[in-house]
């Protein structure tokens, strides 16, 4: 419904008018879809734009939620094991600092980034960005390089498999010894479900739009 | 789900280059074929990215040398009070796997064995293929393309797993689980195939259809 190809043809294009789909390259008419339509590209059939009612409110009430939420999960503990009197918990943080000695230290670090500290960022960025514009304010100082930052860790950003790595480990282990489950697993389950639904409402393109098109309050 | 219609034929989809303008990869703002940088992102923007298959060969390379030091050297160390126990990521799926684990081991040979290799050889395949007019089609081609970058990032998988195990696993003298040297190699294998499928300029898939149709045209 919402837009057309545009034909080689024409020789006066008017550049702001024109959308292209970043994966094929593919160039189209510019015509927004309203709320729940989504602008899909003919031709390798990505979503180009896809607004939702209210998706501004919406992601900031959910990255609230997920900042409370991934504080909490990685602090208090996760995990609690019990073999023949012998106890032990762990936290989030505990388990991806497990790598130790040498070279190993980097793959703490970056399993510690990849769980918790880039969503982390991601989520704040998001906040620091949308914040203002769905408050009809002008975008905060340096909005477009915070928004470019979260959309680049974006790949990066594995809670979900992490959530899914628990799974396995504890099938790993269950023969071995009794496996409790402390509050952070609760959170952490809550916090996946989150952080991919905030990932379905959001449309990049609207946001690059309006950072680019600020109303004026 | 709403979906475009077109004003005529699917033939009539015009690249951005012929229509001499390039668009910005990260936020989709069209600008003049030749501007170096987007105004809107400041994403550096290049039509077709000529070095980017050299790209993503250099990062293929390094994944795949560090994937064979993943698969020789242990993954997981197992001290329990009579054996210390030393397995690799395909003996550890084969133990979980004797002792009836089947749904386990298969989610683990999946991730870390069927997963990487898929996406050396997808990754080489997408690459090669760009270079050939007659390779598979393109719609093939843009959905092995959306598969590896979607998929890619599960191999991760079973880092997390041995950071659980031997996070969790610490019982004294009854059992220990520690990492073994082969989880850094993974770790490294499955972040450079990453960036080496992040690398790859997908447009480059649909330009055969371009260069039938129309003139050539360089950037």
């Amino acid at each position: 419904m919402v837009m057309n190809a545009a034909t080689a043809s024409q020789t006066s294009l008017i550049l702001d008018e024109l959308i292209v789909c970043p994966q094929c390259d593919a160039a189209y008419k510019l015509k927004q879809p309203g709320h729940g339509e989504r602008a899909i590209c003919q031709r390798c059939h990505k979503v180009l734009i896809a607004p939702r009612q209210n998706a501004g409110l919406r992601i900031i009430a959910i990255a609230l939620a997920v900042v409370f939420l991934i504080m909490g999960a990685a602090l208090f503990p996760f995990l609690t094991i019990d073999a023949a009197g012998n106890k032990n918990a762990v936290s989030i943080l505990d388990a991806a600092l497990a790598f130790s000695g040498g070279p190993m230290i980097l793959l703490s670090l970056a399993t510690a980034a990849l769980i918790v500290f880039i969503p982390l960022t991601r989520v704040l960025l998001t906040l620091y960005v949308l914040v203002p514009v769905v408050l009809d304010r002008p975008p905060a100082r340096h909005a477009i390089k915070a928004f470019r930052i979260s959309e680049a860790m974006r790949p990066w950003s594995m809670a979900e498999i992490f959530a899914i790595g628990c799974a396995v480990a504890l099938v790993k282990v269950a023969d071995l010894a009794h496996v409790g489950f402390g509050p952070a697993f609760w959170m952490f389950g809550i916090l996946v479900a989150l952080i991919i639904a905030q990932d379905s409402f959001m449309c990049k393109w609207s946001v690059w739009n309006s950072l680019e098109h600020p109303k004026k309050s | 789900m709403v979906c475009m219609e077109l004003a005529g034929t699917p033939q009539e989809i015009v690249s951005a280059r012929d229509l001499g303008v390039v668009a910005c990869t990260r936020c989709t703002k069209a600008w003049p074929l030749g501007t170096q940088t987007c105004a809107r992102c400041g994403h550096v923007l290049v039509s077709r990215d000529r070095l980017s298959l050299q790209r993503v060969w250099a990062y293929w390379l390094m994944g795949l040398v560090c994937y064979i030091p993943a698969n020789v050297f242990p993954m997981l160390e197992t001290k329990t009070l009579y054996q210390i126990d030393e397995s690799t990521i395909i003996g550890g799926a084969v133990e979980l796997a004797q002792h009836g684990n089947l749904g386990i081991a298969a989610i683990i040979l999946l991730a870390s064995v069927v997963i990487p290799l898929g996406k050396f050889w997808a990754v080489a395949f997408l690459a090669i293929s760009v270079k050939q007019k007659d390779a598979a089609s393109k719609h093939q081609r843009q959905f092995l393309y959306e598969i590896v970058e979607y998929i890619g990032r599960w191999s991760m998988i079973d880092i997390f797993v041995v950071a659980i195990l031997s996070a969790l696993v610490q019982l004294k003298t009854l059992a220990s689980i520690n990492p073994g040297p082969a989880s850094i190699f993974f770790a490294l294998s499955v972040i450079f195939t990453m960036l080496s499928a992040q690398a790859f300029d997908s447009r480059m898939i649909w330009d055969v259809q371009a260069k039938d149709g129309g003139p050539e045209r360089n950037e």
